[in-house]
């Protein structure tokens, strides 16, 4: 069933009455993700897109039986709107606001723990372009049509590279089981290794490529995962070899400030753990195919 | 940091600094503009200690870090003696608890009074921490004076750009002087402009294609001017605005503009292109790279302007043209 979301997933939207939420709620529609309501507080009873709002996620939840959301939420609000889908028992939300405060994200964490596993929900982003398993639904903001329908998981933390790495791909005719965008922040919902994990689990997805740069821990921390539990192969990119250290490079969490946080390092650590590195990003499809076809022939 | 022993020398000393550049390992080589002096009395230093917390992006809460060794950067510190650091994540639920503060002072060998003095230190620290969004706070040294008692001597902080909209007194503070004019002028006008020190100028749709459209350059043999996420919903004056902060750095000898829209339009961003290269009389080659939402009708635009303006269909090809073509002019 591809990861996350598919055609069967209700989907509601924080934030759908805003003209960002409106506008990516209707190409979602459009590509036949089951969007069955709004969430904007005070507008409960309005319609959008012939849609009913409520003023809260819980009586959404309650009105439609929506597992998944979307939130459009502006920073100063959106850790609220996070918790919230959490507390009304959505098991999937992708939060595509920039600019939350870290210290937000880390309330935002550790609120999740309140609730044990079973059901916990699984957060997406912020700062995120969303998730897409193409010609089934996506949740998010990404251009649906570059996207083929295949087999390959494509898990990074920036949305237009990933739309890079996807016309890349089709360009060889090498189509995509799902395509997470984790996001810039440092501080995220799921990191590269979630997502690694769940493609392991995934029976419709045949290899990863993951996408990754400089700053933080979370690529180093997924390869050690992969070398220890991945059965499927997995190609990477990191981006940034040309980066200065110590200069933020637009996402907020691209900054290398510790040993192990640079491009070149991490390049290392990754082709130690048996991932395949992309030599540039004009090669992420041409070394996923290479990669595919070794596994082939092997 | 200077000694003096009288008002006369502390003048001396204040005046050979104010208006100079310092240069540290925080500020990069072309270092910060000095404008003030801080003054304090000498303190008699026993022992010095470091404190820090920071944002870990591991545990992802706050982390802090104290050692026995202070004085020296936290680098270094974690360089030369690690086991001589101690750390603990702190429970945002909870804060720093008093025993987590007592166990860290004990571990840094302090008695007595001092214990409850850290404890004290340590909660201000975190409490400030939080009520001003840091991502990083460190007294360094924290010094035991002579009589044992201690004193923060040097402290530095960091705060979250995304948390000033609730933090207006820290806001406040923002120091023009000391930022770099071009980041700032991109800054507000909602771009994220980092200056380098190559020729290509880099105008980029999204953080990481525009890591990667860097990295593309340098490998093509050049070097990028500056890194430029141009973001989401760009207009074509916003695409004019890009330009403009792009060409403000003389040693740029080429643009290369690489989009590739999800939410954006190739047609808008092709229509400031050719806006950008009318009103600004551009002397410099412009390479275009645009992919996605209405590329085809990006490309007439383009094509009808008349203008000689290069365009390429992949990334590769998009910084090898930008490559050449600065090449070319160059010669």
């Amino acid at each position: 069933m591809a990861i996350l979301i598919d055609e069967t997933t209700k989907v509601l939207v924080q934030g759908m009455s805003g003209r960002i939420g409106r506008f990516h709620a209707e190409e979602m529609i459009e590509h036949g993700t089951d969007v069955v309501a709004g969430v904007t507080p005070g507008k409960g009873g309005e319609t959008v897109l012939g849609r009913p709002v409520f003023d809260t996620v819980r009586a959404a939840v309650a009105a439609t039986g929506a597992e998944a959301s979307l939130i459009f939420v502006p920073p100063p609000a959106a850790a609220d709107a996070i918790m919230e889908a959490a507390d009304a028992g959505i098991r999937t939300a992708v939060c595509v606001t920039d600019g939350l405060p870290a210290q937000d994200m880390m309330e935002v964490k550790r609120f999740l723990l309140r609730y044990p596993e079973e059901r916990r929900m699984r957060l997406i982003g912020p700062n995120c372009a969303g998730v897409i398993s193409p010609g089934k639904g996506f949740l998010g903001i990404m251009p649906p049509h570059i996207y083929l329908p295949g087999r390959v998981g494509i898990v990074g933390r920036s949305g237009t590279l990933g739309y890079e790495a996807a016309s890349q791909m089709a360009a060889l005719g090498l189509g995509v089981s799902t395509s997470v965008g984790i996001g810039g922040d440092p501080i995220n919902g799921s990191s590269f290794r979630d997502v690694l994990e769940l493609f392991e689990a995934d029976p419709e997805t045949d290899a990863v490529l993951m996408i990754g740069e400089i700053g933080g821990p979370q690529e180093a921390d997924a390869a050690e995962w992969a070398r220890a539990h991945m059965t499927k192969p997995v190609a990477a990119y990191i981006a940034g070899l040309s980066a200065p250290k110590g200069r933020q490079m637009g996402h907020a969490g691209a900054i290398v400030s510790a040993f192990g946080e640079s491009a070149q390092e991490k390049v290392e650590i990754l082709t130690r753990a048996g991932i395949t590195v992309a030599p540039h990003p004009s090669a992420m499809g041409e070394t996923v195919a290479r990669m595919l076809d070794a596994r082939a022939a092997a | 940091m200077t000694l003096c022993r009288s008002e006369a020398e502390v003048r001396e000393a204040a005046a050979g600094l104010i208006g100079t550049r310092l240069v540290t390992r925080q500020t990069g080589a072309a270092g910060k503009p000095v404008d003030s002096v801080w003054v304090e009395a000498a303190t008699e230093i026993a022992r010095e200690l470091y404190i820090g917390l920071v944002l870990d992006r591991t545990e992802e809460r706050a982390m802090l870090v104290a050692s026995a060794e202070g004085g020296m950067e936290i680098e270094e510190l974690a360089a030369r003696a690690p086991e001589a650091l101690h750390r603990r994540a702190i429970d945002p639920a909870t804060g720093l608890r008093d025993f987590e503060a007592r166990e860290l002072a004990f571990a840094l060998g302090l008695t007595g009074a001092q214990v409850a003095q850290m404890a004290a230190i340590l909660g201000a620290c975190y409490r400030a921490w939080r009520e001003s969004d840091a991502t990083m706070l460190e007294i360094n040294p924290l010094v035991v004076t002579g009589a044992g008692d201690l004193v923060a001597l040097d402290a530095k902080m960091s705060v979250d750009g995304n948390a000033l909209f609730r933090r207006p007194r820290i806001a406040e503070l923002r120091d023009a002087a000391q930022e770099d004019p071009r980041e700032r002028a991109a800054a507000d006008h909602g771009l994220a402009y980092v200056g380098l020190d190559g020729d290509i100028g880099c105008i980029i749709n999204g953080a990481g294609l525009a890591m990667a459209t860097m990295d593309m350059i340098q490998l093509a043999g050049g070097a990028p001017a500056n890194f430029l996420d141009i973001g989401g919903g760009a207009s074509p004056e916003r695409v004019a605005q890009a330009f403009r902060t792009v060409l403000a750095d003389p040693n740029v000898g080429v643009v290369l503009v690489n989009i590739f829209a999800g939410i954006n339009r190739c047609d808008w961003v092709a229509e400031g292109v050719v806006q950008a290269c009318r009103e600004l009389g551009l002397t410099q080659p412009v390479v275009v790279r645009l992919s996605g939402t209405n590329v085809e009708e990006g490309r007439r635009i383009l094509r009808a302007s008349g203008l000689p303006l290069v365009t390429a269909d992949t990334l590769a090809e998009a910084a090898e043209a930008a490559v050449a073509a600065r090449a070319q002019r160059a010669a």
